[in-house]
């Protein structure tokens, strides 16, 4: 019955794997994502057509599951990373965008491999389901892709933005393809070779964070730095707010209330990381460049890393740190809590505080001037409330490997938020290589319950799922 | 074509359906949540939650540039509200409001030109309309008409022991005597365009085309004579009910109505009378026969519940009515009660929305869209009714010369003043209607698609 979500999922992988070629590893990769679309195919023939709000989050959570095994194949074949977890980590940490890497010298690996590590993060930021949405032309099941949209897209309430679904992917494709290339060429007017543009604007516009350096950002110019941070700060912006540019809405873009908490936040947490820092670096203009590239590249999710912050402060540490919970804003290409979920909580919060005070009291929440469904705040709330179990747990499993508490919390935290590098251990010099396999395989599974914000995984756990009716 | 449909009750719902079908962007608007979560998780289509006569909801709904708003909510004042406000949004946007208080039936005129509506739409009286039409030549379980009213698409059923039993397609022009075509065929709920070596059996349904003026004698000569309605049963006083015996008595038909609201009964009484009201409960059956109903030429099962109307249809059947018709309003599955004697079925909205659909290709294909559209054999044909103007190819050709798509016919021409049911030889000319069905395998938008290739 399940099989015939698979259905969908065989041409994703045709295509997140068909784009690589040259190397061995590739040509496998594509062979096995071949054969195993083809038998999915011949599995499905005889599956019933509709599809239901279930199958939808399970078809995404599969989706990405044999993404992920199949995207690790040119890594091991190829020789690149020859054990098996630990290309695995590598693949999901990319598709995840998470940008957590297991390698010590990045700069030794092939270009292939290299451009592959960072595509895997081009597509997974915008999700590869939708980009099915907006190839497929299918009528019918109309309602179940509304339900693939909603597993894949990051945020507490997902809209569409016009009435086909098919017109929303594809105009949500147009402005991720449209700041990708505006990326590539403002890198490529500061002087970056290339490859090496194409390759950090696909980790910037997935708000990724696999550079193709060892020192990541860090070795490049001032200017490019900067480009590197306004983009990630463009790129974990909701999307739907590029769409209101181009309607020529902007007064309602600034109206936003998520995407100004985003900017709010984003401005002092560089303010007062600079406070906090000056004296380290020669100039105000560095400081600020400094704090503003690591507030940006973590509250995006990104990853990318342009000074060891694990020397600053503790106070600066811990703003960061506060950061990596919170993440970017909903709809965008980020990871972690999302603004829009934190503004959703702190209302209730809010709501329910003035509620002791007067018991008969009526409020809404509310948004943009118009009110949550209570369903959405219950939503929300349920959520965090996962968050932060699946936080712990991990967090339980991974401390049997024994290393200090800062590098284990923050290595969890980097991963199920898809951030990239944590503190101490796990650093932005340093990576997770040392981790046994076990802990490994649970930081994959942070990853993409991380990323598919934790439902669809869950779901995939659920003995219900799996229940034939 | 960008259209905006308010209010999301059945009506709305199957608007939106068949909307979606046409491949239109929809925007749904309502108040119900839940309604809406439905509908998005059911169609291609944005919702829009609030008040649909309200600017800001409307805005959001992005009527600024939507061509076509569609008002459906319960209220008809809230409906025309809404037609008046999105026009002063949007100059070129065209509104069609449904109306159904017949203490604003005289006004509708006034009211268009004072709304900004292009068109209003009334269910209840649209299904009056059609029952009328039925009860005139009971036999004929649905008709259509096309070109004026000049040729019918009828449907009759072949009942056991009828001359059309085993008979073969090409033998019905000698039987009926006048020329006739049957187009379609409804056999175990599966909708057939028949062939040349087709034979029709026991228990089809048969969508005939045939000329207006002589209904009459294909009834007589298929030897389904059944003498002329004179005494007709409503049961349910709802405002169909109302229009409906308002009709009938303008053609002096003897109509009861029975209704279980006393209020109800006041109401019509005072509206209609000449008709006899009686109050009580129409699925008390003792109730029906002490009314007479064996007596009745004609029972109409028009309550607001469709159980209960099935009901009354199959008792009246059973009675040996000789012309049963039934309102089925809700259940979604028409095909489930086909192998039931429920006689004509009639859906309110089923019939509405087939106007709108008109409509709305009439709007995006100015020149060459059909000038009617009707839905026949449970909504699985489609007849359409095209005028044939320079664009159109194979002007001047003998049919038998010319490729259709398959399953696509030419049921009728008409040229001028007089009716062509074509064979092999036919042809048309410009200036000619001609009525062309189809099964749904084919979206016909304008003439030319019906050509293979």
């Amino acid at each position: 019955m399940i099989e015939a979500v698979l259905m969908v999922q065989a041409l994703i992988i045709a295509i997140a794997t068909g784009d690589k070629k040259g190397v061995i590893g590739f040509l496998t990769g594509i062979g096995a994502a071949v054969f195993v679309s083809a038998v999915i195919g011949l599995m499905c023939r005889n599956a019933r057509q509709i599809m239901y709000a279930k199958d939808g989050f399970v078809c995404v959570g599969l989706s990405w599951i044999a993404m992920s095994l199949i995207g690790c194949i040119p890594f091991v074949v190829s020789g690149a990373i020859p054990s098996f977890v630990d290309a695995l980590f590598e693949t999901v940490s990319g598709f995840t965008t998470t940008g957590s890497s297991i390698l010590n010298d990045i700069e030794s690996l092939s270009k292939g491999i290299l451009y592959w590590r960072s595509f895997t993060h081009w597509v997974g930021g915008m999700g590869v389901l939708v980009f099915l949405l907006a190839l497929s032309s299918s009528k019918e099941n109309a309602g179940f892709t509304m339900h693939l949209l909603r597993a894949e897209s990051p945020g507490p309430d997902v809209g569409k933005l016009v009435p086909h679904i098919k017109e929303t992917a594809k105009i949500l494709y147009y402005i991720y393809i449209g700041l990708t290339v505006l990326c590539i060429l403002f890198l490529l007017a500061g002087g970056m070779p290339l490859f090496d543009s194409v390759c950090t604007s696909f980790g910037t516009a997935g708000t990724g964070g696999f550079g193709i350096k060892n020192d990541s950002i860090a070795g490049y110019s001032p200017y490019l730095q900067n480009v590197v941070t306004v983009f990630m700060l463009l790129f974990g912006v909701n999307f739907s707010c590029y769409y209101l540019i181009i309607l020529k809405q902007i007064k309602a873009v600034f109206k936003d209330e998520e995407l100004r908490a985003y900017l709010g936040i984003v401005i002092c947490a560089t303010l007062a990381i600079a406070w906090n820092i000056r004296g380290l670096y020669s100039s105000i203009g560095e400081t600020l460049r400094y704090s503003a590239f690591q507030v940006v590249t973590i509250i995006t999710t990104t990853g990318f890393a342009t000074t060891d912050f694990d020397l600053w402060p503790s106070f600066s540490k811990a703003i960061l740190y506060s950061l990596m919970f919170l993440g970017a804003c909903a709809g965008s290409t980020g990871g972690g809590l999302k603004v829009g979920r934190l503004l959703i909580l702190v209302k209730s919060f809010r709501r329910n505080v003035r509620q002791v005070l007067n018991p008969n009291h009526v409020q809404t929440i509310q948004n943009n001037g118009k009110r949550i469904d209570d369903k959405i705040v219950l939503n929300t709330q349920a959520y965090f409330a996962a968050y932060i179990l699946i936080i712990f747990v991990s967090y339980m499993i991974v401390s049997l490997d024994n290393f200090s508490i800062a590098t284990n919390f923050s290595a969890v935290v980097a991963c199920f938020n898809n951030i990239g590098p944590g503190f101490e251990g796990v650093g932005p010099t340093c990576n997770f290589a040392h981790y046994s396999i076990l802990s490994k395989i649970v930081l994959i599974v942070d990853m993409l319950a991380g990323r598919l914000e934790i439902f669809p995984i869950l779901i995939l756990l659920s003995k219900n799922t799996w229940k034939r009716k | 074509m960008k259209i905006i449909i308010g209010g999301g009750g059945k009506f709305g719902l199957t608007l939106v359906r068949k909307l979606i079908d046409e491949g239109h962007d929809i925007t749904l608007i309502d108040n119900d949540r839940t309604v809406l979560e439905e509908a998005v998780n059911k169609y291609d289509i944005m919702a829009v939650q609030g008040n649909c006569a309200a600017m800001p909801v409307l805005r959001e709904a992005d009527v600024e540039n939507a061509e076509l708003l569609i008002a459906s909510m319960g209220l008809d004042e809230a409906n025309l509200l809404c037609c008046m406000t999105a026009h002063a949004l949007n100059k070129n946007l065209h509104t069609i409001a449904r109306i159904r208080n017949p203490e604003y039936n005289e006004q509708v005129y006034h009211m268009r030109d004072a709304f900004a509506l292009s068109m209003t739409i009334n269910p209840e009286r649209q299904m009056a309309v059609e029952i009328e039409r039925l009860l005139r030549y009971p036999g004929f379980l649905h008709r259509d008409s096309f070109a004026k009213d000049r040729v019918e698409i009828v449907e009759i059923k072949v009942e056991p022991g009828s001359v059309l039993c085993d008979c073969s397609i090409l033998n019905i022009n000698s039987i009926s005597k006048d020329k006739v075509l049957v187009c379609a065929v409804l056999r175990e709920g599966v909708a057939l365009i028949p062939d040349g070596s087709f034979i029709f059996k026991e228990g089809d349904r048969l969508f005939v085309t045939a000329p207006t003026s002589n209904l009459a004698s294909l009834l007589k000569n298929l030897g389904i004579i059944k003498k002329k309605t004179k005494k007709v049963m409503i049961c349910g006083g709802s405002r169909s009910s109302y229009y409906l015996a308002q009709r009938l008595e303008k053609s002096n038909l003897n109509v009861t109505i029975i209704e279980k609201d006393r209020e109800k009964c006041n109401y019509l009484a005072g509206l209609l009378p000449k008709a006899t009201i009686i109050n009580g409960d129409a699925t008390n059956l003792s109730l029906l026969e002490s009314e007479g109903l064996e007596s009745c030429d004609a029972v109409i099962a028009m309550t607001g519940l469709d159980e209960m109307n099935i009901i009354i249809s199959l008792y009246g059947n059973k009675c040996g009515t000789s012309q049963v018709i039934t309102k089925i309003a809700h259940i979604e599955n028409i095909q489930l009660l086909s192998s039931l004697p429920l006689g004509s079925v009639v859906d309110p909205k089923e019939m509405c929305s087939s106007i709108i659909v008109r409509y709305v290709r009439a709007m995006k294909n100015k020149t060459e869209a059909a000038v009617s559209v009707h839905r026949i054999a449970d909504g699985q044909v489609e007849a359409e009714e095209f005028i044939i103007d320079g664009t159109a190819k194979h002007i001047g050709k003998s049919l038998k010369n010319v490729r259709l798509k398959k399953n696509v016919l030419i049921v009728c021409i008409n040229r001028k003043s007089h009716l062509i049911i074509p064979d092999g030889n036919s042809f048309y000319e410009e200036g000619d209607t001609v009525i062309v069905v189809t099964d749904s395998t084919h979206k016909i938008n304008k003439f030319n698609d019906i050509f293979e290739g």
